[in-house]
């Protein structure tokens, strides 16, 4: 039963230090970890991460030196067969007051970034830093999704935020129920969302690329189901996503006829190809475009899907239409859900056939939604999904 | 009213009720030239400090957060608080005088004094009853709006903190008419009555804050 | 009233159960606290393990949504206001008479409320387990999701009900113990004479008395809220949810040093002794805890950064939560100088003693990661946050309360912990927390929410937790050597010493485990470390063995019952509330009943004659 002491005693500080720097080291790779604080892809972000790393340098030399001298002093004073009794020291003012004033002033080191960081970061700027006006996007808090509308243009997402790059985006937030909190760690950082008042947020990408975000302040049931991305595109690819959206949705819808769908469908490449599927996710995590099939011009199914969606009362909370929407709809705007990353409210790939069992079993997907799931016949699901499908 | 906190009071009570809490006299000493049950009635007073500092500052907040509803002005009736304010002023008075009896051995003096302290007690429980009563026949149910829920949690706490004195006064007077209270016993009383002080410090606090200001504004 | 010494004890004391439950010696009364808040331990230990196993995998499957949050909610609540605040209380309640040369609290029977109070609301809580409905909206139960609308069910009734009752128990404890210390000090032992554990006890009890009287009133608004329907948190009738956050973190926050005061005492406790040397700069000790206790009560909202309360008020609580890590500074470094330059012997106390520094130290530096309002924009609500409480929570108080029980527990129990054993569970801890969570902190910063019972594969937290799992696992392993340890000492010979450690404190310097009025002559202090100064005096290292003496003359209060039934009734006037909804008729039978039994119980206790009996030995 008794351990050898001298090895333990060398294994502590040399494996903690170890397994620190093993897990620092794990965390640089950016690309793995597209929800990371540490990879800021925003001006607001980086300028966060700037201060953290300050405190995390001066935190890892007090550590280093702290830590040190603890087990320096086991080692040193650790006690010997017939030590005599210590010399009996009951303090020292001088040093007492050293090691009072020594943090105080490593503590004004972090202070002072602070201080500047909070100012810095407390409203939303005037101009974008290429000079255009803010981006204003208003936010909504739903249990358990996001709506996302963008008064500048009359339209109205969900789940999934379009931004332009460079263009400095000012959120005004507001929950229809329970307190959310806002968080996309790449381009910037949290805020609670409130019912009875309306809080502020900003950001501007500075990159291109999808970056996840997550609500962050306990919500309620499905609290770990309430994700987000926001797609960082080109000012060119930006326009285009807006244009889309504000085309009368039975045009896209028009597909079904087999009128237009081609044109929807250049423009949904030219939207959603190079960089913006590209980047910030590893290759395998996401659905690919094969497992979102395109809608293919006169399929038979996008009819039925279509009557469907009416007779099935989907309608009667999702709308397919995003321009002028009514504040605080019931369920998630659907318009461009053929093509959205991710579907029951920002964390399920949007494949067929998550979207088919998110049709037919929503409670089992995400049980405590407001969806409460209608009887689906298998082939009427894949009408649904094949109709959805249009919805570029 | 009968809210979770009377019950916590009635516990604390029994602490400071506690006649042979530690042993006896002759063994105890204590490190600070106080009995250890009036340092106790300090301490929670302390506490309590606290207690009615939250449910202040939350009427303030909530005084005029109503979404409809009746507020203040609509209910407030000075001439009858203050009237009840100035017996609960004139009771802290009554019970020094019967503290001053009980100390001095003066049984008669402890029994008039405290018998007029717990009638000013009874009065004060009565005309908040009435005034509740009255509130709420003009329409000022416990949740019709912030201002009531608030006005109601407070002034039912400290509403209940007075009955909860006055039945603790009651009882002492009961021992005082059975010749229980002896000069040396008078703590038993100190003890109530340093309780009843506060109760009356907490009503110059609320009557102003609550009644006269919601009425200036 | 008279008290005798009477020859025997009373008749109805003769069932052992039914002397446990009368009892009001604190002794007795520490024991029992420190069972059942370990009992409550374990189960929140448990909710743990199925956490961990939960989130092992990415889209785990193990428990329902509504399960975790419930597992969650009552881990958190659990593990503060029934495992670490009432394991603080087991050495509040045995040691501080002990070390304060006292033959026992002020108020014995108030005591034995508290404790009773505090046992049946810890039954209460979790007694919503058996409904399915155990409390689901976090420890920090934020309106408006605690509101009726929003949590239908029974589960926030039960934690609403159930944190006001534990608070009852706190406030009765604090006024006792505030009391005891102040008052009941042994001759000669002025206030800067007490040892240090007896000072963060006092300070310790002062927040509680400031700060529970505000969770009981929010608490109150909260059920009236859900019982009677008034608005004080919900937002269609005015209410702000901002309110709830103010007054919660205004009690939450001091709160968290209510945790971690006691812990820094036993800490400061066992170092010395164990050094040989005694402790380094004690009126800073005494003096930065007090500072801590007073910024505790000015830093409530930098748990509320992320709320946007603007740049004033947020550079306003950075600084004064940075403003923390001075005094906490100053004991940390007061830790080191104390043993540096000591004799320092490696038993189970120390290095769990020693451990608590090194943990303490890595969460005081996130901690103050944290007070930088910006960085913690990006670092409130992950794991981070979930690393740095629970480095200064398990790290911190567990790992000092655990040192405190292998110090204490020869006095307490007569018997030693075995040392081999001891070690074991030591290294085992070490390695089980910092492989939980260490990796806590870089799955936070890599962007992990907090309070999510599962997590989707791709964004790279899987190896993370899967590690954390396996950590969580070794640390359980610990616990369970611990409870062998006990076990087995249980089992062994009663062959603990007075003095085992060669302590400095009075404590020591009476049998282990003492009798029941503790000192047979009221010890008398000339200056700090009073057992060491007493051995000085002599000119030795030990004193011989303490006898045992009959006790004959000395008056102790009887044992009673009114204190149990006292508590039963406020339990009953609670389970009352919980079943009934309508403002016309506020009370149940059965809280009539509860409140009727409770003012019988009032009024018998404060009218019983005390049974002042010499024990029996």
């Amino acid at each position: 039963m008794r351990l050898v002491r001298a090895p333990w005693r060398r294994f502590l500080p040399v494996g903690l230090l170890s397994f620190v720097l093993l897990g620092l080291a794990g965390c640089t790779d950016g690309s793995k970890y597209p929800q990371s604080t540490l990879h800021p892809k925003g001006d607001f972000a980086a300028m966060v991460d700037e201060v953290f790393m300050t405190t995390v340098w001066l935190a890892l030399i007090v550590f280093i030196v702290v830590e040190g001298g603890l087990l320096w002093a086991i080692w040193r004073f650790r006690a010997k067969p017939n030590d005599a009794r210590p010399k009996q020291i009951h303090g020292s003012t001088v040093v007492e007051i050293i090691w009072t004033v020594i943090p105080a002033v490593v503590l004004a080191f972090v202070a002072v970034p602070t201080i500047k960081t909070i100012f810095a970061t407390a409203n939303v700027p005037a101009a974008s830093p290429g000079g255009e006006a803010p981006l204003k996007v208003e936010v909504v808090g739903h249990q358990w999704w996001w709506e996302f509308r963008y008064p500048e243009y009359g339209i109205t997402t969900a789940n999934q935020m379009h931004v332009p790059v460079g263009r400095t985006v000012d959120l005004r937030m507001k929950s229809v129920d329970v307190l959310h909190a806002f968080w996309i760690p790449q381009v910037t950082g949290k805020r609670d969302v409130f019912p009875n008042r309306e809080t502020r947020l900003w950001f501007t990408a500075l990159e291109t690329g999808e970056f996840p975000g997550a609500c962050t302040e306990f919500c309620g049931l499905q609290h770990a189901r309430m994700d987000l991305y926001v797609m960082s595109q080109t000012p060119e690819e930006f326009a285009a996503w807006v244009a889309l959206r504000k085309r009368d949705p039975e045009m896209s819808g028009a597909a079904s006829t087999g009128t237009g769908h081609v044109t929807v469908d250049t423009i949904v490449r030219d939207t959603m190809s190079g960089t913006a599927v590209a980047a910030a996710r590893g290759p395998d995590a996401l659905p690919t475009d094969a497992e979102q099939a395109a809608p293919v011009p006169g399929d038979p199914r996008i009819a039925e899907g279509k009557a469907l969606f009416t007779k099935k009362a989907c309608a009667g909370c999702h709308s397919l239409n995003s321009i002028d929407q009514p504040k605080r709809s019931v369920g998630p705007n659907l318009a461009g859900i053929g093509v959205r990353k991710m579907i029951a409210g920002g964390w399920l790939p949007n494949t067929d056939l998550n979207l088919k069992r998110w049709i037919m079993h929503p409670q089992d997907v995400k049980p405590g939604v407001a969806m409460k799931g209608y009887t689906l016949s298998d082939a009427e699901a894949d009408a649904i999904v094949a109709y959805l499908r249009t919805k570029r | 009213m009968l809210t979770p906190r009377n019950i916590e009071e009635a516990a604390m009570t029994s602490a400071v009720l506690d006649h042979d809490a530690h042993p006896a006299p002759e063994a105890h000493h204590t490190s600070l030239p106080i009995d250890n049950r009036k340092l106790a009635m300090w301490t929670f007073i302390g506490s309590e400090c606290l207690l009615f500092a939250s449910l202040i500052t939350t009427f303030l907040i909530y005084r005029d957060s109503s979404v409809g509803g009746p507020g203040p002005k609509d209910m407030f009736e000075v001439p009858l608080v203050t009237f009840g304010t100035a017996i609960l002023l004139f009771s802290s008075f009554f019970v020094v005088m019967a503290l001053d009896g009980a100390k001095n051995g003066n049984r008669k003096k402890l029994i008039l004094w405290l018998s007029l302290t717990v009638m000013c007690g009874l009065f004060f429980v009565a005309m908040q009853v009435y005034e509740f009563n009255h509130f709420y026949h003009k329409g000022l149910g416990y949740s019709t709006n912030l201002f009531s829920s608030s006005f109601y949690t407070l002034t039912g706490f400290h509403g209940a903190h007075v009955a909860i004195g006055t039945v603790w006064l009651a009882t002492l007077l009961k021992d005082a008419i059975k010749g229980r209270i002896p000069a040396e016993k008078a703590i038993n009383l100190e003890l109530s009555a340093l309780y009843w002080h506060f109760v009356d410090v907490v009503w110059i606090i609320i009557f102003p804050v609550v009644y006269l200001m919601s009425l200036g504004r | 009233m008279a008290t005798t010494a009477l020859e025997h004890a009373p008749a109805y004391q003769r069932s052992t159960i039914v002397e446990w439950l009368t009892t009001v010696d604190h002794k007795k009364i520490g024991i029992m606290y420190g069972a059942s808040a370990f009992i409550f331990f374990l189960i929140g230990g448990i909710e743990a393990l199925i956490i961990r196993a939960q989130l092992a995998t990415p889209n785990g499957t193990l428990v329902s949504a509504e399960m975790y949050n419930q597992l969650f909610t009552m881990h958190g609540t659990t593990m503060i206001f029934l495992a670490v605040m009432p394991l603080s209380a087991m050495f509040f309640n045995f040691f501080v008479p002990l070390l304060i040369g006292a033959r026992d609290v002020a108020f014995p029977r108030l005591n034995a409320m508290s404790l009773w109070v505090f046992i049946l609301g810890g039954i209460f809580l979790n007694a919503s387990f058996l409904f399915a409905a155990a409390p689901n909206g976090g420890w920090f139960g934020y309106a408006p999701l605690s509101s009726r609308q929003y949590s239908p069910g029974m589960n926030m009734d039960f934690w609403a009900i159930g944190l006001q009752i534990l608070g009852i128990a706190s406030i009765a404890a604090g006024v006792n113990f505030f009391t005891t210390i102040i008052n009941m000090r042994a001759r000669g032992m002025t206030l800067m004479r007490m040892p240090i554990f007896v000072w963060m006890t006092l300070i310790t009890q002062v927040l509680v008395l400031l700060s529970f009287p505000v969770i009981t009133i929010a608490l109150v608004m909260l059920t009236a809220d859900r019982t009677f329907g008034s608005g004080f948190f919900v937002t269609a009738a005015g209410g702000d949810p901002m309110l709830w956050q103010h007054l919660f973190w205004v009690f939450g926050h001091p709160e968290v040093y209510i945790l971690i005061l006691p812990a820094f005492g036993i800490v400061s406790e066992v170092l010395p002794v164990f050094s040989r040397k005694p402790l380094f700069g004690y009126s800073a000790m005494v003096f930065s805890g007090a500072f801590i206790a007073f910024l505790g009560f000015g830093v409530w909202s930098h748990h509320m950064f992320a709320t946007g309360m603007g740049p004033l008020a947020d550079s306003f609580f950075s600084l004064a939560t940075m403003l923390i890590a001075v005094p906490t500074g100053v004991k940390i470094f007061n830790w080191i100088g104390t043993v540096w330059g000591g004799s320092i012997s490696l038993k189970t106390p120390m290095l769990f003693a020693l451990g608590f520094i090194a943990m303490f130290i890595i969460g005081g530096l996130s901690g103050v990661m944290h007070s930088v309002a910006p960085a913690d924009l990006q670092q409130t609500d992950t794991y981070f946050v979930v690393a740095h409480f629970h480095y200064v929570l398990f790290g911190g108080s567990i790992f000092a309360l655990t040192a405190g029980a292998y110090y204490w527990w020869p006095k307490m129990f007569g018997r030693m912990l075995d040392e081999g054993l001891g070690k074991w569970h030591f290294w085992l801890s070490m390695i089980g927390f910092n492989v939980t969570f260490m990796p806590m902190h870089w799955v936070g910063l890599l962007g992990m929410p907090r309070r999510v019972y599962t997590y989707p594969e791709g964004l790279g937290f899987d190896l993370f937790n899967m590690v954390q799992t396996v950590g969580a696992f070794i640390l359980a392993l610990s616990i369970l050597v611990f409870m062998w340890n006990v076990i087995r000492s249980w089992r062994g010979p009663a062959d603990a010493p007075a003095d085992p450690w060669g302590g400095a404190t009075l404590e020591w310097s009476i049998p282990s485990p003492p009798q029941e009025f503790n000192f047979a002559e009221e010890p008398v202090v000339a200056e700090k470390d009073a057992f060491w100064a007493m051995k000085d005096a002599a000119g030795v290292d030990r004193f011989p063995e303490p006898g045992h003496v009959s006790g004959r003359g000395i008056h102790m209060p009887g044992p009673s019952w009114w204190p149990v039934v006292v508590a039963v009734g406020l339990l009953m006037f609670f389970v009352g509330l919980m079943v009934h909804r309508s403002w016309a008729f506020p009370f149940t039978p059965v809280s009539i009943a509860g409140f009727a039994l409770m003012v019988f119980g009032v009024f018998k206790w404060a009218y019983e004659p005390v049974d002042a009996h010499a024990p029996q030995h």
